[in-house]
C-alpha cells in the first residue's frame, strides 16, 4: 500500500517537474495585447475579417497588420474593446446589416423554367441565368442561408431568403455568395427599405413580378429627398432618414417596407421567428 | 476482331432504334432563319451585314474575330430582316442575324471549288477556316485550330470519330452510311494537311452496317476502321484516343500533346465540301428524336432553323414536351423554348415528355462507389461533389476536379440520384476563378 | 403563365438504380439465412427478428421526426440494419435486449451522425458489440439448433469457437471437434447467433449480391482469403494448438461478416484497392482476436476497427487518374 502510494507519487512528481521545465523552456512568446484582443472578439471564427479565425485576426491586429475595424460582426463594442487593448482612439462605428432586397417569392415572381438539380443558387444561375424571369431577384435556393455563420438567414416556405436584423452581424458572407447581388449592406439605423433589385422598366417588371419597384417616383414625391431613383429603381437616401416610412403606404407595388418593429407586418412570407420578435 | 475500349464508363440503353433505319431527309426551309454569331468555342464572330441586305447562300454574314474563331455564313439566299439578340442554345438571347429566305436557295456565285491536290497545307487550312468548319460532334471547336499544332508538337496519328456513343443520336451513323465518299475524301484532305499516310476511323460495334461499308471502302485508301466496344463515353476524345492507340492525353493537355488529332466524321464531310465545292458549313445532319416524337427523323438542317420547325417535320409530339434537349441525353443542354435555332453544334434535338423523365429524388450518398467505378477519368466524383457542397475549392482541385469531362456517367449511375456532374461543374468554376485571381 | 419546361444540368437520363433497390436486394440475399435460422431455432428466432427489424424502423422514424429530417425509412436501410442485428444475436436473446439493440443501432450507430451515409461504423455491429459487452451472460447463452419438428425445448450449448477457446485456455490443446468432423457445421448444424448457423445459405446470398453487382467481390474475397491464409500459417506451425483454416471459415460469423457486414457501403472504402486493404485488415484482426484475444469471436470487432480506418484508407487509395502518368514523366 505504502510503496504503491510512494511510487505513484514519485512518478507524478518527476513527470510534473519535467512538464514544468518543458513549459518554461519551450514557451512561445505571445503578445499580451493579442490575448486581450482575442478576449473581446466574438469568437465565431466567421472569417469576415479575412483572417483565419478570431485568433488569427487578433494576431494580425496586435502586429499592426490588420485594421481593428475589420471585425464587423463584433460591432462597436468589439471595436472599443480592441481600441482599449491597444490603447488607441477609434472613430465611432456605424453598424450595418445585410438585407435581401427582393420580395419575389414563388407566389409573386414568374419563372422562366422549372429547375431540377443542385440546391445551390450559383449552380442554378449557370443554367440559362437562373430559373426566375427577373434577372436580379432572389433565386431562393438558400446558398446564403448555408453561408451564414450566425444562423441569421431563413428561407420562407415560398423560397425567399429573409435576414434577421437582430442576428445579422454584418459579416457580408451572404453578399459574397449570392450570384444575383440581391443582398445589400444597409445601416442598421435605417428602418425603411425598398425591397426590389431590378433595374428593368416598370412595364417589364409588371410582366414577371407582382411586387417589384417600377421606378414611379411616388415615394420621392411623398417624402422629397428621402429616396434616390436611378434606372427605374428606388433606394432610400441613407443621408436623410426622417419620415421615409411615410412612403410605405403610398408605394403602389408595396415594395417599400418599414422594419421599425421587426419584420414588416402584413408580409405573408415573413418567417414566424422574426415576426414574433 | 478484337474490340478495343477504355477503362471505366457504362452502357446505357442506346435508344437508337427510333432513327437508325431512317435515311437522311432534307428539312424544308423555315419562314425565318435565326443565325447566331456565337456558334463555336472561342470568340464569337463579328456580324458584318445590316438589316435590308440581300444575301446569297454561303455568303459570310459575320467575320472571324481572332485565331480561335471562324466566320458565319448565310444558310440560304434571302433578306436580312433583323440583327438583334435572339434566343440562343446557351440559354440567353445573343446577337443573331435573322434571314427571311427568298425561296431560291441560291449559292453565292463567288464560291469556287478547288482541287485539294493543287493546294498546300496552309492554303487548305485557310479554306477550312474561311468555310467556318468546326467540330460537329457537339463541341464546336474550330477545325483549323486543331490542325495547327504549335512548333515542336509532332502529330503522328489521325483518328476519325464515328463512335456516336450518345444514346438516341444517329446523325453520324447515317452520314457514314450515306455520305461515306465525302467522309473519305475529307479524311484524305486532313491527312494531307497533317502530312500523314494513315488514319483510323473508330466506330462502335452497334453500327455493324457502317463498319462493314467503311471497311470495304476505306481499304484502298489506307484508312483503318477500328471496331470499338459499345461503352459510353467511347466517343469522348480522350477515351477514343486511349481505345484506339493506348495513349493517354496528359492531364490538363490536348490530344495534340500525345501526337493525335481527332475529328468527327461529319466534320470530314464538311471539309470535303469546303475544299472541292467551296461550300461553307451552312447545313448539318441532326437527329430529331425522343420517345414521344411521332415520326423521329434524321434531318439535313439549314443552320439557324428554329427547333419548332424541326419538330413540325416530325409531325410533332404525342403529349406535352417537358424537357427540350439539344444534343444527346448524357451531355446535351436543356433549352428554354423551341424558338431556339439549330446551330453548327446541334447533333440532335431530343424531346422528353413528363413521363420520360427520370425520377428525381436526391438522397444522401451511401458511398457505394459506383461513380468511381464508371468514371472514365478515374476520378472520385462523390468526394469532389462533397467538397463542392462545402465550397472547399483547394480540396476539389487536389482531387483533380478539373480533369472531369462532364460525361455524366456518375450522375447516371448514382443510386441516390445526386447531381454529381453539376456539383463538379460548379466547383470547376470555383477553381478556375481562384486560378484567375491568383 | 409560367414556363412549364424543365431545365437541368446534364445528363438527362438515369440508370434507375436506387438506394432502395440496393437495400432490397441485400435483404433478399439474406432470406435463405433467415429461413434456415427460423427452421433451426424456431419461434424465439422469429421474435428476435421481428423485434429488431420493427424496432429499427420505429426508432428511425422517431429520430427523423425529432431531427426534422425527411422520413428515411422507405430507403430500407433501417430494416436492413434490424435484420443484420437480429442475425448477430442468439435466439434466446430477451425481447428487451433486442429492442435496446435496435435503439443503439439506429440512434447511436446511425442517426446521431446525421442518418444514412454519414455513420462511420456499421450500426448493427455497434449494437451487437455494445450488447455483448453489457450483457455477456444473455449474449452468450447459445441454444443448440432444435429443428421445429423435434418438439423438445432448447438446450444450451457452446459455439464451436467458444468451445475451442475454452479448451485451448484450459488445456493448451484443441478440442476434438475443432480438428475433425466440423464440416457438418457448413450446412447449419451449429450453435450460435441466428446468422451464424449456416455458412452455406449466407454464401449463396453473398454470391447473389456479387452476381447482381450490388457488392463487388473485393471485400469478401480479401477478407475470407486473408483469414484463410493467416490461419493456415498458424495451423502449419502447430496443428495441435491452432485449428484448420476451414474451421475458421465455417464457424462463427465470418461469412456473414465478409459478405454482409464488411461490405456495408457507408462504412467501407470506396475504391477497389481500398476494399482489398480493408478486407485484409478485417481478416488479420479476426484471426488475431480469435486466437489470442479475450473473446472467442473477432469478426465484429475486426470490422468495427477497420471501419475506423476507412477514411484513412480512402485518403491513401485514390485511383490513378487518366493522363496522370504522362504529366509526371
Amino acid at each position: 500500500m505504502l510503496s504503491a502510494i510512494l511510487s505513484l507519487g514519485g512518478i507524478g512528481l518527476v513527470a510534473a517537474t519535467a512538464l514544468g521545465i518543458a513549459a518554461k523552456k519551450f514557451a512561445v512568446e505571445i503578445d499580451p495585447r493579442e490575448l486581450a484582443i482575442q478576449d473581446v472578439l466574438p469568437g465565431a471564427n466567421c472569417g469576415a475579417c479575412g483572417y483565419p479565425g478570431c485568433s488569427g485576426f487578433a494576431k494580425g491586429v496586435a502586429a499592426g497588420k490588420a485594421s481593428p475595424t475589420l471585425c464587423t460582426p463584433g460591432g462597436s463594442e468589439t471595436l472599443e474593446g480592441i481600441a482599449a487593448a491597444l490603447g488607441i482612439e477609434v472613430d465611432a462605428f456605424e453598424p450595418q446589416v445585410a438585407l435581401v432586397t427582393c420580395q419575389g417569392d414563388n407566389q409573386r415572381a414568374s419563372i422562366k423554367y422549372r429547375y431540377l438539380g443542385l440546391d445551390d443558387c450559383n449552380a442554378a444561375q449557370k443554367i440559362a441565368d437562373g430559373p426566375k424571369v427577373c434577372p436580379n431577384g432572389c433565386l431562393g435556393l438558400g446558398s446564403c442561408e448555408r453561408a451564414c455563420p450566425f444562423d441569421a438567414i431563413e428561407m420562407t416556405s415560398e423560397n425567399l431568403a429573409i435576414i434577421s436584423r437582430e442576428k445579422c452581424t454584418g459579416c457580408e458572407k451572404c453578399v459574397a455568395v449570392c450570384p444575383r447581388q440581391v443582398i445589400e449592406m444597409v445601416p442598421l439605423k435605417a428602418t425603411t427599405h425598398v425591397l426590389c433589385n431590378s433595374h428593368d422598366k416598370g412595364a417589364l417588371i409588371r410582366g414577371y413580378c407582382q411586387i417589384g419597384c417600377i421606378g414611379c417616383h411616388i415615394c420621392n414625391k411623398t417624402v422629397p429627398g428621402a429616396y434616390i431613383i436611378e434606372n427605374f429603381l428606388a433606394r432610400p437616401n441613407f443621408e436623410q432618414l426622417e419620415d421615409a416610412e411615410a412612403a410605405v403606404e403610398k408605394c403602389p407595388t408595396k415594395c417599400i417596407r418599414d422594419f421599425s418593429s421587426g419584420y414588416p407586418e402584413g408580409s405573408s412570407f415573413a418567417p414566424s421567428r422574426d415576426s414574433a420578435a | 476482331m478484337t474490340l478495343k475500349t477504355f477503362a471505366g464508363g457504362l452502357h446505357p440503353p442506346d435508344s437508337k432504334h427510333y432513327t437508325e433505319e431512317k435515311a437522311i431527309e432534307r428539312c424544308p426551309l423555315p419562314d425565318e432563319l435565326i443565325i447566331p454569331a456565337a456558334q463555336h468555342i472561342g470568340a464569337p464572330a463579328e456580324i458584318c451585314v445590316v438589316v435590308g441586305d440581300q444575301v446569297k447562300k454561303g455568303q459570310p454574314i459575320a467575320t472571324a474575330k481572332g485565331f480561335v474563331s471562324v466566320p458565319i455564313h448565310a444558310s440560304t439566299s434571302g433578306e436580312v430582316i433583323a440583327v438583334e439578340p435572339r434566343p440562343h442554345p446557351m440559354g440567353r438571347p445573343l446577337p443573331a442575324v435573322v434571314i427571311k429566305p427568298d425561296g431560291e436557295d441560291q449559292w453565292d456565285e463567288s464560291l469556287q471549288g478547288n482541287d485539294p491536290g493543287q493546294l498546300d497545307a496552309a492554303e487548305l487550312k485557310n479554306l477550312i477556316c474561311n468555310a467556318g468548319i468546326v467540330g460537329m460532334g457537339g463541341a464546336t471547336f474550330p477545325a483549323h485550330v486543331k490542325l495547327s499544332p504549335p512548333e515542336g508538337k509532332n502529330i503522328d496519328t489521325l483518328i476519325l470519330n464515328g463512335v456516336e456513343c450518345e444514346p438516341f443520336l444517329t446523325a453520324d451513323h447515317r452520314m457514314m452510311l450515306e455520305e461515306s465518299e465525302r467522309i473519305i475524301d475529307g479524311v484524305k484532305i486532313l491527312r494531307k494537311i497533317l502530312g500523314l499516310e494513315t488514319a483510323i476511323i473508330g466506330i462502335e460495334v452497334n453500327k455493324p452496317n457502317a463498319i462493314e461499308k467503311l471497311t470495304a471502302e476505306c481499304a484502298p485508301h489506307n484508312i483503318q476502321v477500328q471496331a470499338l466496344k459499345v461503352q459510353y463515353p467511347q466517343g469522348a476524345e480522350k477515351q477514343l484516343i486511349d481505345a484506339c492507340t493506348g495513349r493517354q492525353v496528359p492531364s490538363g493537355g490536348l490530344p495534340m500533346d500525345c501526337g493525335v488529332v481527332v475529328q468527327n466524321v461529319g466534320t470530314c464531310a464538311a471539309i470535303s465540301d469546303a475544299i472541292r465545292l467551296g461550300h461553307p458549313l451552312v447545313e448539318r445532319v441532326a437527329t430529331v428524336t425522343g420517345p414521344g416524337i411521332i415520326e423521329p427523323k434524321n434531318l439535313l438542317v439549314a443552320i439557324g432553323t428554329p427547333l419548332q420547325h424541326l419538330l413540325d417535320q416530325c409531325v410533332g409530339i404525342d403529349g406535352e414536351p417537358a424537357k427540350i434537349i439539344m444534343g444527346g441525353p448524357m451531355m446535351g443542354q436543356t433549352q428554354l423554348s423551341l424558338d431556339v435555332p439549330a446551330i453548327r453544334g446541334t447533333s440532335g434535338l431530343l424531346v422528353f415528355r413528363e413521363e420520360d423523365l427520370p425520377r428525381k429524388n436526391a438522397g444522401p450518398c451511401i458511398r457505394c462507389g459506383r461513380c468511381i467505378g464508371v468514371c472514365p477519368i478515374h476520378l472520385q466524383p462523390t468526394t469532389i461533389a462533397a467538397y463542392a457542397r462545402l465550397d472547399r475549392v483547394d480540396d476539389a482541385e487536389n482531387y483533380n476536379a478539373l480533369d472531369c469531362i462532364e460525361c455524366g456517367c456518375c450522375t447516371y449511375i448514382c443510386p441516390a440520384t445526386l447531381p454529381l456532374v453539376q456539383s463538379i461543374r460548379h466547383i470547376k468554376g470555383g477553381i478556375m476563378a481562384k486560378r484567375r485571381n491568383s | 403563365m409560367d414556363n412549364q419546361l424543365y431545365l437541368s444540368s446534364s445528363p438527362h437520363i438515369h440508370s434507375g438504380e436506387t438506394t432502395e433497390r440496393i437495400m432490397r436486394l441485400v435483404i433478399y440475399a439474406l432470406l435463405p439465412a433467415i429461413l434456415l435460422s427460423l427452421i433451426f431455432f424456431g419461434l424465439p428466432a422469429l421474435s428476435v427478428l421481428l423485434i429488431c427489424t420493427l424496432g429499427c424502423i420505429g426508432f428511425e422514424a422517431l429520430a427523423c421526426r425529432l431531427m426534422k429530417l425527411p422520413n428515411s425509412i422507405k430507403d430500407g436501410s433501417g430494416a436492413l440494419t434490424g435484420i443484420l442485428l437480429a442475425l448477430n444475436l442468439p435466439a434466446s436473446t430477451p425481447w428487451w435486449i433486442s429492442l435496446l439493440g435496435a435503439a443503439i443501432a439506429i440512434l447511436i450507430g446511425k442517426m446521431i451522425y446525421g442518418g444514412l451515409g454519414y455513420n462511420p461504423f456499421n450500426p448493427a455491429l455497434v449494437a451487437r458489440v455494445v450488447l455483448l459487452i453489457s450483457f455477456p451472460v444473455q449474449m452468450t447463452r447459445w441454444t443448440a439448433p432444435t429443428p421445429l419438428t423435434s418438439g423438445i425445448d432448447a438446450v444450451s450449448a457452446a459455439t464451436p469457437l467458444g468451445e475451442m477457446k475454452t479448451a485451448v485456455m484450459l488445456t493448451g490443446k484443441l478440442p476434438e471437434m475443432a480438428t475433425s468432423g466440423f464440416l457438418n457445421y457448413f450446412s447449419g448444424n451449429i450453435a450460435g447467433c441466428l446468422g451464424e448457423v449456416s455458412a452455406l445459405a449466407l454464401l449463396a446470398g453473398g454470391l447473389f449480391l456479387i452476381y447482381k453487382k450490388v457488392i463487388s467481390w473485393h471485400i469478401p474475397v480479401s477478407f475470407i482469403g486473408s483469414t484463410l491464409a493467416i490461419s493456415a500459417i498458424f495451423w502449419l506451425i502447430d496443428p495441435s494448438k491452432y485449428p484448420n483454416p476451414l474451421f475458421h471459415l465455417i464457424t462463427g460469423g465470418l461469412v456473414l461478416g465478409a459478405f454482409f457486414m464488411a461490405t456495408d457501403m457507408v462504412t467501407s472504402p470506396v475504391t477497389h484497392k481500398g476494399m482489398l486493404i480493408f478486407g485484409f485488415g478485417c481478416g488479420l484482426l479476426t484471426i488475431l482476436i480469435r486466437l489470442f484475444g479475450g473473446y472467442p469471436e473477432g469478426v465484429s470487432f475486426a470490422i468495427l476497427l477497420m471501419n475506423a480506418a476507412t477514411p484513412l484508407i480512402d485518403r491513401y487509395c485514390r485511383p490513378k487518374i487518366y493522363g496522370q502518368v504522362e504529366q509526371q514523366a
